[in-house]
């Protein structure tokens, strides 16, 4: 939280409430309604483990910048009622001047939110709907957060109207609840209004699942089969009406060795595919990845990474599938991994990584994370970036025909089924230029060389990495860390310390040297990520020759990053 | 059936690779080979327009040895990625090809399924109820008494049943052919190609290494004295009771194969990111 004389430049809010109380519904309600009236924000969710119903919160926070972390405390919540709202604690830390605010008809919000001294103030939010005929409280709920932030009720009624299209008397009765809410978020004192909005520009409201189909489809992709699986599934749900509407298809598999297969068929035949699935089913398409990268087949692996292992935490964050994604493959089989860095660049990164495994015919792994996939975030209109090239096809009739020529980049012109006269089989075995199974250690060292020729045959340019700052203290992170790292270091400028922030976007194939030139004059580095283990430290010790003292910050999720412990992290660090 | 109309019809020798097959001397499977490119000469397409998919295994070997466009994936996974390959591709004719190892066992899932959805592809089994290229294990059509190294005095498990598992998946065609008889496989595959949706044909074809007594087959094999039936209920009773050695179409069915639904408004990909915009 931000405060300036005008106003808050950030605000966090929480709505909560048990399963049927429309929650979501009034958070998504809330995040428009901020859309609307020039903020940015942000909205992740969290819900109980019943399948329907069941305690929901929706948390989000509003700001005049964009922002791509959660904040570090909450300055309201929110309840419906308190079921068994206390499940959230640790996901709803309140700030000390927070404002909690539950129906005394429901009982006494739980200990633990009023722990950090925040202020209980009860309001009757189910008897207040109740004067309504038709009214809910949840849209009580709605006018009281909006009222407490400071969002104009032209807003929040423009967010209702939009969602409840039907109109009618229950768009009127929702409109009067949201304006009783209003009026009573008046009564409670000066809540916490947000600094006027900042001047209006090109906005977008998207999830990053959402992003990441998109920029699979503005990438080529036009196939997809997939197997549903949490955090990942929205991605998909996304793209198969959108996939139909450009001409493209979508198959539901059977199981992930399904799709991963279909996929490899699909881009067989010229046309790019992509999977999107989460750890446990990255782990079954390990397997088939390898013929991706024996057969030269192009193909695209969304993992919506989830708290891992095994089954994990589904619904929840985690940066640890990075050493199954780069390293995971049985023999050298050399692979894309690419990392989005906000919601709005699982865009751009699914969107590259489509057009580098086109280009390089080769699997690439997208390593996104339940907390970009799922979040829903106002973000500035992601830039048209047109990546020039694509799969280099074998023409027909081409004479002396080998599918896989030893040339010098190593990429090796493809034949498409239906093209004549140049007709090959693709194999996992190992072969020879013209694809005929060989045994011969001869072929063997060729193709392995020519494979990872490949990769190392072009400039991956400026999108490798993201590069902020100056200075000799770096901050080296990757995913969805990074938006609390820049956020950190925002407010470690304000200590007086200052440095390099590096995101890593391509993690394989690695960049030594574009490394070695961001990290020049830097002493010292500290290595953030969300893992248990130090994956990320890992990777960076064996694939980089770093000169720096590296330091580590990690730990593992469920509960996402926030700034504040990065930023007390650099100030101890910094110092010591 | 897909299969594009050609004004020149080629010689099945024109569908041979000149790779040497990995086969044992009375293999089976060289002449459901030949029955293949009997088949595809018959059909009149061209090798360009037809994809041959397998996994692994002795007879998954058999892409190569044809002129088409072939795909030898991962074991198991023949049947997913032809779908896929003809999901993306329709216009191709698309063959998947492998054993019963490969079919039934690691790629049991998948039979499942691929009747289940029934896209327009046929699948040839070349059964021979044995793992051949690791040297004689027990597949899940072998008798359950067959004594092997890994199985000393047999499984113990009752055979796997693929007609029947077929047929109650919803494949929507169902034969069985021999691989002593190529000229009336290649028939077989013929009218298997030009049904729609997925078609499945069993090849018995002995394996002579590791199950030499399978020679026997040739003068087991008969031709199925019944017509071909469009009655589910009457080709289970067919399939459950026969002895296993009747050749030829047992089922044929009219399903309407898998086909992908296409927007009745088609956008450009600009068009995608109006619910984004603000």
């Amino acid at each position: 939280m931000t405060q300036t004389g005008k106003g808050m430049t950030s605000v966090s809010v929480a709505l909560a409430g048990s399963g049927g109380a429309g929650v979501m519904t009034a958070g998504n309600m809330l995040l428009e309604a901020a859309a609307q009236a020039g903020y940015y924000g942000l909205m992740t969710r969290s819900s109980g483990p019943q399948i329907r119903g069941g305690e929901a919160a929706a948390m989000l926070r509003i700001c005049t910048a964009p922002c791509d972390s959660v904040d570090d405390r909450y300055q309201v919540l929110a309840a419906v009622d308190w079921g068994n709202v206390a499940r959230f604690a640790a996901e709803l830390p309140l700030a000390e001047a927070g404002l909690v605010v539950g129906d005394p008809a429901q009982g006494e919000p739980p200990e633990v939110f009023l722990k950090s001294g925040a202020r209980y103030a009860p309001v009757t939010l189910k008897a207040m709907a109740k004067k309504i005929p038709g009214g809910w409280p949840n849209m009580v709920a709605l006018g009281l957060l909006g009222g407490l932030i400071g969002l104009p009720r032209a807003a929040l009624c423009a967010a209702v109207e939009k969602s409840m299209k039907k109109g009618g008397d229950a768009l009127a009765a929702s409109l009067a609840a949201v304006q009783a809410g209003i009026d009573e978020a008046a009564k409670l004192g000066a809540g916490f209004p947000l600094a006027p909005a900042p001047a209006g520009s090109s906005r977008w409201l998207v999830t990053g699942n959402q992003a990441a189909g998109y920029g699979a489809i503005r990438g080529g992709v036009r196939f997809v089969a997939a197997y549903p699986i949490t955090p990942a599934t929205e991605l998909l749900e996304w793209m198969s009406p959108a996939l139909a509407r450009v001409g493209g298809t979508l198959v539901q598999a059977e199981d992930e060795l399904a799709s991963i297969n279909m996929i490899l068929g699909g881009s067989y035949g010229g046309v790019p595919s992509l999977t999107a699935t989460s750890g446990p089913g990255l782990s079954l398409m390990i397997e088939a990845l390898g013929l991706g990268v024996a057969a030269e087949i192009p193909v695209v692996v969304v993992d919506v990474m989830r708290t891992g292992p095994s089954t994990g935490i589904a619904t929840k964050t985690e940066q640890a599938d990075l050493n199954i994604a780069m390293y995971g493959l049985h023999g050298d089989a050399p692979h894309l991994v690419l990392a989005p860095n906000s919601v709005a660049d699982c865009l751009l990164t699914t969107q590259w990584a489509t057009h580098l495994a086109e280009s390089l015919q080769v699997p690439a792994i997208v390593l996104s994370d339940q907390f970009f996939g799922q979040a829903r975030a106002v973000v500035e209109r992601p830039a048209e970036v047109s990546f020039a090239g694509a799969r280099e096809r074998a023409a027909p009739n081409t004479v002396d025909y080998k599918r896989y020529a030893l040339t010098p980049s190593g990429v090796s012109p493809m034949a498409i089924p239906g093209t004549p006269g140049i007709t090959y089989t693709a194999d996992g075995l190992e072969h020879g230029e013209r694809g005929t199974p060989s045994s011969a250690a001869a072929d063997h060292l060729a193709q392995m060389d020519k494979r990872a020729r490949k990769l190392d045959s072009i400039d991956y340019g400026e999108h490798w990495a993201e590069i902020e700052g100056e200075g000799e203290l770096a901050v080296i992170t990757w995913g969805s860390c990074t938006g609390a790292v820049r956020e950190a270091f925002a407010r470690a400028k304000g200590d007086g310390v200052s440095g390099r922030l590096l995101s890593l976007r391509l993690m394989s194939p690695a960049q030594p040297e574009k490394l070695r030139r961001a990290l020049k004059g830097v002493k010292r580095a500290l290595v953030v990520e969300q893992s248990f283990g130090g994956q990320f430290l890992r990777y960076l010790r064996a694939e980089y020759d770093l000169t720096c003292e590296l330091t580590s910050f990690r730990r593992p999720g469920p509960l996402p990053v926030r700034p504040d412990e990065i930023h007390r992290k650099i100030l101890e660090w910094s110092r010591a | 059936m897909n299969a594009p109309a050609q004004a020149a019809q080629l010689t099945p020798q024109k569908f041979k690779s000149d790779v040497k097959p990995v086969w044992c001397p009375g293999c089976g499977d060289y002449t459901v080979l030949s029955s293949i490119t009997k088949a595809l000469a018959a059909l009149a397409v061209r090798p360009e327009n037809v994809a041959v998919v397998s996994g692994i295994g002795c007879s998954s070997r058999i892409p190569a040895y044809t002129t088409c466009y072939g795909f030898h994936g991962v074991h198991g996974r023949a049947l997913a990625a032809a779908t896929g390959l003809k999901v993306a591709r329709p216009d191709l004719t698309v063959i998947a090809a492998g054993g019963d190892g490969d079919g039934y066992s690691i790629g049991g899932n998948h039979f499942l399924h691929a009747c289940r959805r029934n896209v327009d592809l046929t699948y040839i089994v070349m059964d021979n109820r044995v793992y051949g290229m690791t040297k004689g294990q027990p597949s899940p059509t072998t008798e359950p008494d067959w004594d092997s190294k890994l199985s000393p005095q047999g499984t113990g498990l009752r055979e796997f049943h693929p007609l029947v598992i077929a047929l109650a998946s919803g494949a929507n065609f169902i034969a069985r052919a021999t691989s002593s008889d190529p000229n009336g496989t290649a028939e077989l595959i013929v009218q298997a190609v030009r049904h729609p949706g997925f078609s499945f044909i069993e090849v018995l074809s002995p394996c002579v290494t590791f199950r030499p007594e399978q020679r026997t087959w040739k003068d087991r094999v008969h031709p199925a004295p019944v017509a071909p039936t469009d009655d589910p209920g009457r080709a289970a009773r067919r399939l459950m009771t026969d002895d296993g050695f009747n050749i030829g179409v047992l089922y044929a069915g009219h399903r309407k194969p898998y086909r992908t639904e296409q927007s009745a408004t088609p956008s450009s990909v600009a068009e995608l990111e109006a619910e984004f915009i603000l």
